[in-house]
């Protein structure tokens, strides 16, 4: 009979420290293209016909003539690829997560920070012990794999206070998936209204966050907004595990929100 | 390798099912469709008369008449007729149990939805699920659990419903489909090369191999070639793709079985392995290379013998140990059996069939990729329970890490990508044998030579009907492990 105890005390220690220090485990992932507007020549639109969740449109008679919502973006690749003149480069800028819908849209002056947020009460009530409940409302299952891989040994979630819970009523946050099915838009809110307050929901994927690829048709809806009142946007495809920690210390204000306009502000690699 | 195409007469359909079932056939996949973007559907039947047989196609149109269900001769067949009258609006004369499949009960569509005019969402007023009526002298000492949509811990939502006495499962119905997201009628209008960003957020841990059978039914639309080099990458990245799931299966395993150490370690080697997906292709999930005509650009080669190599050095100790923990061992061996005659007869697919003893791989015998020039093994175990389940997946990741290791040292040169221009008014069939099974993608394009009907058959829409005959009879205890041992997906079957 095999001693396990052994053999997990040999493994040694396998947490990272992240964001503390230590690595965050996402060496090589690429992240949300960035735009640089002054490259964008005039008679192409390459990029908006290859996206296929309509992240980048063309506006016509503007000066800038592309919107460019990262809170439909879904990392393809596939601008930076078709892109002739380099305005979309590839990046590792996958820490999105924002307060505001409207920081998700990328523009060219990035206003100044508004004074940090006045702090508020959740840094007192759930700074040190956050219980989350997660519904999947039709999720690929992709942000459910990296949900999961946040409680393996390399993140250990634990080790920041923060535990996901199999009740609502346990709650402080709800984290969602998936653009909302007509089938468990209905389940969705009772787990809402099972969490007592002061809750806070968190939209976890571009298709909570927006529809994403898979949002509309016959079937779905087009993510959290409508629905139900979003504290954080986490868009990404899927947000990878140090995304999401990043966004939920973020939540508790224990870290900084790094994305404005469009623009990663903080100048630092995520790294 | 092109599948065989062959009209078949309403009049004879029956006859020729039950002549090519007798034989040894198994119908993989059956799907309607509306040629011309009209109302009258075209019903396809994917038949493979024998394991290492190349593939047919059945093509019946119906015209005006119901078509005869085959369900009760092929009866894996019955999920592909309730979906097909669900989302198509067909009728299937004879069908055993025409209950409602990938709407949920309660919903309705003013037109099929799958059909080319339909506009509009569904409407939906929540149902309860049909459960067997429970009759005899104690049937009030039966319970009934339903549990879900929501769930403990982070998993798929789906509702299982339980009706049971004591801890003896009598009855038991996964209500599944609550993610049913109409993915099929994305594809409607794409072009070749956006339907590939969409099919690898089908179900996004199948992302390589709805890719592949994807863009391999586009190729075989097309009739183009896709270089050597691009075929030895797809094998890598598929490959790649069995590492992380069948790794976290195993810690999965481990966690219904509450050997706490077996679970960390399982999923930190996933953890690892989709650390190493990130470096080579830019994607956790190994995501945005793969296209019609090849892949779309190099991957990172440099350090990936070496990390698997260190991959299979921590994995090897770990698999014996857990082949030699009897507490372990005992909660999987003889739980949720599933005999070779009902694997088979219920279309139970990859590690499932391949536990039950059918030894059968698409890999191997629809071979395609690089498959036929690597050493490929095909890993069989016939007590057909849980035990069995974990010990080919556990030979799955020792194999899949020497396969690629064998193909990074023969990986041949040159270009990676081929044009492919997909004709208007073609079709064509692609699979992969993702790590839970068999995944088919069938391929109608349009005649402005756009994508007209995608259909997308996912290995848990296969194991999902095979598992369900496994819990019956069996108890309460048993389910958790039962369930994990088979290693289910919610979002590929739920589409």
């Amino acid at each position: 009979m095999p001693l396990w105890t052994l053999y997990g005390l040999k493994q040694g220690k396998v947490s990272t420290a992240w964001p503390k220090s230590g690595s965050d485990g996402q060496a090589g992932v690429l992240g949300m293209p960035r735009f640089d507007s002054s490259k964008c020549q005039s008679d192409c639109q390459a990029c908006a016909e290859s996206c296929l969740p309509k992240a980048i449109t063309m506006i016509d008679g503007a000066e800038t003539r592309l919107a460019v919502d990262y809170g439909r973006c879904v990392a393809c690749q596939l601008c930076v690829e078709v892109c002739p003149t380099g305005a979309f480069t590839a990046s590792s800028d996958w820490a999105f997560g924002v307060r505001r819908r409207e920081d998700l849209h990328w523009a060219q002056a990035v206003a100044a920070p508004e004074g940090e947020a006045l702090k508020s009460s959740i840094q007192r009530f759930f700074g040190r012990s956050l219980h989350v409940r997660h519904v999947d409302a039709g999720s690929c299952n992709g942000c459910e794999s990296e949900l999961q891989a946040l409680n393996n040994p390399f993140y250990n979630l634990h080790r920041l206070g923060i535990f996901f819970t199999p009740s609502p009523r346990f709650a402080d946050l709800l984290l969602v998936t998936g653009p909302v099915t007509y089938a468990m838009r209905g389940p969705l809110l009772e787990a809402f209204d099972a969490i007592p307050e002061p809750r806070f929901v968190m939209a976890i994927g571009t298709c909570a966050v927006s529809g994403g690829t898979n949002g509309g048709g016959y079937a779905c809806g087009n993510g959290l907004d409508g629905v139900l009142p979003v504290d954080i946007y986490v868009p990404g495809c899927p947000p990878n595990p140090a995304a999401i920690i990043h966004a939920l210390l973020m939540l508790l204000e224990r870290s900084a929100q790094r994305v404005r306009a469009g623009h990663v502000t903080d100048g630092a690699r995520s790294a | 390798m092109m599948a065989r195409l062959e009209d078949i007469a309403l009049a004879d359909l029956r006859g020729r099912c039950e002549t090519a079932v007798k034989g040894g056939a198994r119908m993989q996949m059956a799907y309607a469709w509306f040629p011309d973007r009209g109302t009258v559907p075209e019903i396809r039947y994917l038949v493979n008369a024998g394991t290492t047989q190349p593939l047919q196609i059945w093509r019946c149109r119906p015209r005006t008449h119901a078509v005869p269900s085959l369900s009760t001769i092929a009866p894996l067949l019955s999920w592909y007729e309730r979906e097909m009258m669900d989302l198509c609006g067909v009728e299937f004369e004879g069908h055993p149990q025409p209950d409602p499949l990938a709407l949920l009960p309660g919903a309705t569509a003013a037109t099929p939805p799958l059909r080319p005019d339909a506009t509009g969402a569904l409407s939906y007023t929540p149902e309860r699920s049909k459960l067997p009526e429970i009759t005899g002298p104690m049937n009030e000492d039966v319970q009934i659990l339903p549990f879900g949509p929501v769930r403990a811990d982070v998993v798929e939502s789906a509702q299982f419903d339980f009706q049971y006495v004591g801890e003896g499962i009598l009855h038991y119905h996964p209500q599944l489909f609550f993610k049913h997201r109409g993915m099929e009628k994305r594809f409607e209008g794409l072009t070749a090369e956006l339907g590939v960003v969409l099919a690898e957020r089908v179900s996004a841990i199948g992302s390589v191999a709805h890719g592949l059978a994807y863009c391999r039914a586009l190729e075989s639309a097309a009739d183009c070639t896709v270089p050597p080099r691009a075929q030895w990458l797809r094998v890598l990245l598929a490959e790649l793709e069995r590492l992380y799931n069948h790794l976290h299966y195993l810690g999965h395993l481990c966690h219904t079985t509450t050997l706490k150490v077996g679970e960390a370690q399982g999923k930190f080697l996933e953890e690892l392995a989709k650390q190493i997906n990130s470096r080579v292709s830019g994607s956790r999930f190994l995501r945005s290379l793969l296209t019609p005509g090849g892949i779309r650009r190099e991957p990172l080669l440099a350090g990936l013998d070496e990390a698997l190599g260190a991959l299979q050095e921590q994995f090897l100790p770990y698999a014996a140990m857990l082949e030699a923990t009897t507490t372990h061992l005992d909660r999987l061996i003889t739980t949720g059996m599933l005999s070779s005659q009902l694997a088979f007869d219920q279309g139970a697919t990859g590690p499932i069939e391949r536990a039950s003893g059918l030894d059968r791989d698409p890999r191997r015998d629809q071979a395609y990729a690089a498959y036929p020039e690597l050493p490929l093994k095909v890993a069989v175990r016939h007590a057909g329970d849980a035990h069995a389940r974990q010990q080919v997946r556990i030979e799955e990741v020792a194999h899949s890490i020497e396969l690629i290791q064998a193909l990074l040292r023969d990986l041949p040169g040159g270009s990676i990508r081929l044009p492919c221009r997909v004709p208007a008014g073609a079709e064509g069939l692609g699979w992969a044998e993702s790590p839970r099974g068999s995944l088919y993608y069938a391929v109608h394009v349009d005649r402005d030579g756009k994508l007209g009907r995608v259909k997308i058959k996912s290995p848990s829409f296969s194991n999902w009907r095979a598992f369900a005959f496994t819990v019956h009879d069996s108890n309460m205890m048993d389910y958790a492990i039962n369930e994990a041992s088979f290693g289910l997906s919610i979002a590929g079957c739920d589409r």
